[in-house]
């Protein structure tokens, strides 16, 4: 076969893709329904096409298209509260999301480092961590906007609670596999319990640290679109909201797709990022 | 302490009254692996130390080198019972035991930055070269541990013992998971760099051409559990032996074959051994096997 291995996958996802795409157009235009006859023009404006013209909710694939380039041309546009570009509301999201999630590895990897060395430490946050570890995020929520008062540091909240714990998991989980071996060759040459923790523990267990940060962020990006529905104002997960109260079905599948790019280019930075502090034994 | 005028050298080890004692399976009482361990490594002195697995060789080593402590007894090293590690004993482990995330250099740099801190960068990197082309690595400072072959690694691992100039080498068979013939060309660099530094060295291995190739003496460990010093080989071979011509010495099979009836049969039957005779664990006999009529 002379076609490269890379070329024939890519010409399957997009033979995959348009498979997917005709089908969506085709089951849209069979829904098609009939028309209501003999309609007051003033009430008909009110139904909408799905009334007078038998159109379903659902958009055509290229319809789609269109309202994606349309938030593509113009990201950035700010035309009052409930109706700002998609880059806005997604700047929005990504600040909350960094911001927690940052905040979170300030605090899960020194913790974590702690529990992953220390065998007391270990036993005694165990309790803790299992317990809370299982709490979907959104819970915390109404806690949060009583305590802070404010809903987008509530939102920030929520994605610092649901980062922590596959971080704190992960690091201490390193922490604690390092190999035995380096740490003697640490020990025979006096290296001092600082300088330990940085060249040897710290390098040793960061792939299994880099490990948890992917997976903290795409819990993250999961959560962040559920706290906006719910704290609403700014953010993707508000836009999303919006958009179904509009019954702009194709500003709702639109936000999907956005969704799903930017947390896909996440994923990409700290498979990266693992990339770069990976070792083979 | 006051040596005896006799001595030939200072001691540079002195193992007195060791003993090892784990917790049994079911945590109510300890096993002893070896106990009443007695003996020491002169100034320049190579020593090896054979045994069968499971008579605490390891043990042994790593109370040496600070990283384990026994249950009695203690190890006077430079007339200072020593606690804990220490930069003037070098370590070359088992498993070479190399950071797999830093090159070959780095992984010596390391050491020497532990050694000297103070140094600048192309103080260290210089120092670190001189280690690299004194154990044939020329070429491969930038490469990781995955990139080198076993004996490759054992390599860096000599180097980075070497490199912080230490007063005793302590090596755990580390040439044990190596092929013969990269066991024999780094026995040959081994006995070459020790002999032109002097250096004092205590090996653990179970290979008795190793032993005989690289010890001035052999210590004998019986089978654990409660393992003793069963006696002390001096080796007849002249100091010029090499791995070549070893074996064309008349002692060369004397000492062998006593090493290996040892090995084979007397580290289990030992303890009948000491009921019948005056064993003295504080001074274990010391037998120095030679061809009929040529005494070492």
């Amino acid at each position: 076969m002379s076609v490269p291995f890379g070329l024939r996958a890519g010409i399957l996802s997009i033979v995959i893709l348009g498979l997917f795409l005709v089908t969506w157009h085709l089951l849209v235009v069979a829904q098609q329904g009939d028309a209501a006859e003999g309609l007051d023009p003033a009430y008909a404006a009110l139904l909408g096409k799905q009334a007078t013209e038998g159109a379903s909710a659902l958009p055509k694939p290229l319809e789609v298209g269109a309202a994606l380039w349309e938030h593509i041309r113009d990201p950035f546009y700010d035309a009052g509260p409930n109706d700002k570009g998609i880059g806005i509301q997604l700047a929005y999201s990504l600040f909350r999301v960094l911001t927690g999630f940052g905040l979170a590895a300030l605090v899960a990897i020194p913790v974590g480092f702690l529990i992953g060395m220390s065998e007391l430490a270990s036993r005694a946050f165990n309790p803790f961590i299992q317990l809370l570890k299982p709490v979907s995020p959104l819970a915390w929520m109404p806690l949060a906007l009583y305590t802070i008062k404010d809903s987008s540091l509530s939102a920030i909240f929520v994605i610092f609670i649901c980062s922590i714990w596959p971080m704190l998991i992960n690091t201490a989980f390193g922490v604690a596999g390092v190999r035995r071996e380096w740490l003697n060759v640490a020990r025979t040459l006096e290296v001092s319990r600082l300088r330990t923790a940085f060249a040897v523990i710290l390098p040793a267990a960061a792939p299994t640290i880099l490990t948890g940060m992917r997976i903290s962020i795409g819990i993250a990006w999961l959560v962040i679109v559920a706290a906006e529905m719910l704290v609403g104002g700014t953010g993707i997960g508000y836009f999303v909201w919006n958009e179904w109260n509009n019954l702009s079905i194709t500003g709702v599948i639109s936000a999907i797709v956005f969704i799903g790019v930017v947390g896909m280019l996440l994923d990409l930075a700290l498979a990266r990022a693992a990339r770069l502090v990976a070792y083979t034994e | 302490m006051a040596e005896p005028a006799t001595a030939p050298a200072r001691k540079a080890i002195r193992v007195e009254g060791l003993k090892k004692c784990f917790p049994t399976p079911d945590g109510k009482g300890t096993t002893e692996v070896f106990g009443d361990v007695w003996f020491d490594v002169a100034e320049g002195e190579f020593v090896c130390l054979i045994g069968h697995s499971g008579c605490g060789k390891t043990t042994l080593l790593n109370i040496l080198a600070g990283l384990d402590k026994p249950t009695e007894g203690h190890v006077i090293v430079a007339d200072k019972e020593i606690d804990g590690p220490s930069l003037d004993r070098a370590v070359v482990f088992q498993g070479h035991a190399l950071m797999p995330w830093m090159s070959a250099l780095a992984n010596i740099a390391f050491a020497v930055k532990s050694r000297w801190p103070s140094w600048d960068k192309a103080k260290i990197r210089a120092h670190c070269q001189k280690y690299i082309d004194m154990v044939h690595l020329t070429g491969s400072e930038d490469k990781r541990p995955s990139m080198l072959s076993g004996g490759m690694k054992q390599r860096v691992g000599i180097a980075r013992a070497f490199s912080i100039e230490p007063k005793i080498l302590l090596m755990d068979e580390p040439f044990s998971a190596l092929d013969a013939l990269t066991r024999g060309a780094l026995q040959d660099e081994l006995v070459s760099i020790c002999r032109q530094t002097n250096q004092t060295s205590f090996m653990i291995t179970h290979d008795i051409d190793e032993a005989i190739l690289l010890a001035d003496r052999i210590v004998l460990m019986t089978n654990g559990p409660e393992a003793r010093v069963c006696e002390i080989v001096k080796n007849t071979l002249p100091k010029s032996r090499t791995r070549q011509n070893m074996h064309t010495d008349p002692n060369y099979y004397p000492m062998r074959n006593h090493l290996i009836e040892f090995l084979v049969n007397r580290s289990k039957t030992f303890r009948a051994e000491v009921t019948a005779s005056t064993y003295d664990p504080r001074h274990p006999p010391v037998v120095e096997p030679a061809a009929k009529g040529r005494a070492a």
